[in-house]
């Protein structure tokens, strides 16, 4: 069981938080200039990753807001919880 | 080696039952195979005895990482059944639980399958109507499927808690009678002892550490027992599709999370049938050894761990108990999750991929035990001919371009 740093409300339970799977998928800029592998690639392909995962959290029974979790997706160990926007930060592989 | 028999069961037991022979050899892996099958489960081993079987490929070799069995297939509820709304899912499901029915004969292995019948309950009206409605594309598809009202409930499973003033009464529900459970190390023994008989090289502690490509074209794996070589290689990794489908090059539309499931301390026969529910999230059978066989649901978030979350099973267990009043004393022995290899529509992905004879049998996420021997016969096709068979056809990677998915969130009962 998870216990989950929410940058406005501190430590709670992961009950109190929904994930919303791979972050920094970038919505395409130019939709009109992409085809139809472009769109796949863009709405189903993930990295799945088996080790550090950049996920998107959001603490729904809290405050509702949305960040950013780095977290192996072996140990659960998280790793570090950074804002919406910023770039991935550097963490232990 | 021997053919199980009562015979051979007599003459053994004369002996004590001290010369059974090896169930399959451990072979070294040979330098070069005409395919390799990355994944030691039910769907692999069952991919090596057709492509044996059925396609006279005898220079092949299954590639499994810890022990066969030891992944998924040692970790599922065990039920058995074809009940999925689409079309093409039934045709999929159904082709499966056909060849399930002739199973402990076709591999002389007794899989012990047990066709007890399947229930889907309905809690509210809207339910009802989405659960009958699938009974009717069942029907058109050739499935066979039945609604059972409470009344009819209570005779087929007489634990049910049927009040109606429960929190989510039971309105009726759904009915599969060829449904049912089978005894899941069997259906890998039993496949790995006849796709060794055929010749199949089945290694194991041999994990696929890097794939060898060479102008888009797959020439063999690199594993911790060295390299091997083949033109041919199809993974069927489940919850690791993703780790090796990166080792050549791709991503796949897969997230792996922890699917839980627990058993109960072994009771008298009290469950004759499947009962599964979709709105309280939980479902229960009964193992010939007497322990209750309850599934729970996956954990939100991404995970190789096998291991889930403590309030996914309160949430099913808290379930349990309302459905089954007469399980809320009991004691739950064991707890585990597999990683379930989770696809956006629920459906399985039987695929090539871009990567010339490479192949991808994935994505049966938390519903994959039922249609191992459908997913095995097909995978084996798709990796001899080097091209679908009709039925997997539509189960294509190249659903996830064309927008051709095959929603199943409804039937697939293990919700996500």
């Amino acid at each position: 069981m998870l216990l989950i740093s929410c940058p406005w409300c501190g430590d709670r339970s992961e009950e109190e938080f929904s994930c919303g799977g791979e972050a920094h998928i970038v919505r395409p800029v130019t939709p009109q200039d992409m085809d139809d592998q472009a769109w796949g690639d863009y709405v189903f392909m993930r990295r799945n990753e088996k080790g550090v995962h950049f996920e998107r959290w959001r603490h729904g029974n809290g405050c509702g807001r949305w960040f950013n979790v780095a977290r192996s997706t072996v140990t659960h160990e998280i790793l570090a919880i950074y804002q919406v926007g910023d770039d991935r930060p550097e963490v232990p592989e | 080696m021997a053919n199980y028999s009562i015979f051979a069961l007599g003459r053994n037991a004369l002996q004590r039952h001290r010369h059974w022979p090896r169930v399959w050899r451990s072979p070294k892996p040979r330098p070069s195979y005409d395919a390799i099958i990355v994944g030691g489960g039910g769907h692999g081993l069952a991919t090596a005895y057709y492509l044996a079987k059925q396609h006279g490929m005898d220079n092949i070799a299954v590639l499994e990482k810890g022990w066969i069995g030891g992944g998924n297939t040692g970790r599922n509820t065990t039920i058995v059944r074809s009940n999925y709304l689409n079309p093409e899912s039934a045709a999929i499901y159904d082709h499966a639980l056909n060849l399930w029915q002739g199973l402990s004969q076709e591999l002389n292995f007794n899989v012990m399958f047990s066709p007890r019948g399947v229930i889907n309950l309905a809690h509210d009206h809207h339910e009802a109507r989405e659960l009958r409605r699938r009974i009717y594309a069942n029907q058109l598809a050739g499935v066979d499927a039945e609604w059972v009202t409470p009344t009819q409930l209570r005779a087929l499973c007489p634990i049910l808690n049927l009040d109606p003033g429960m929190r989510y009464p039971i309105l009726g529900g759904t009915l599969q009678r060829r449904g049912g459970v089978a005894r899941h190390d069997a259906v890998a023994w039993g496949y790995a002892r006849a796709a060794d008989r055929l010749g199949v090289d089945i290694i194991q502690n041999c994990e696929v550490t890097g794939m060898t490509i060479n102008d888009g074209r797959v020439e063999g794996v690199q594993t911790s027992q060295g390299e091997i070589l083949a033109p041919r290689v199809g993974v069927v990794a489940a919850g690791h599709s993703s780790v090796l489908a990166a080792m050549a090059g791709l991503r796949l539309p897969l997230e792996s999370h922890p699917l839980q499931a627990l058993v109960s301390e072994p009771v008298k026969p009290i469950m004759p049938t499947v009962v599964m529910s979709n709105k309280v999230h939980a479902y229960m059978s009964q193992s010939d050894k007497g322990e209750l066989v309850i599934g729970a649901g996956i954990d939100g978030y991404n995970s190789y761990a096998q291991r889930g979350s403590l309030p996914v099973i309160e949430e099913t267990i808290r379930a349990i108990v309302e459905l089954f009043p007469i399980t809320s004393r009991l004691k739950m022995m064991r707890q585990w999750a597999g990683i379930v290899d989770v696809c956006p529509d629920a459906s399985p992905i039987i695929s090539a991929t871009p990567v010339e004879g490479l192949f991808f049998n994935c994505g049966w996420g938390t519903g994959g035990f039922k249609a191992t021997p459908g997913s095995g016969h097909l995978f084996a096709h798709t990796l001899a001919k080097g091209e679908a068979h009709p039925i997997n056809a539509p189960f294509a990677l190249e659903r996830f371009y064309s927008g051709a998915l095959v929603a199943e969130h409804g039937a697939a009962a293990v919700a996500h």
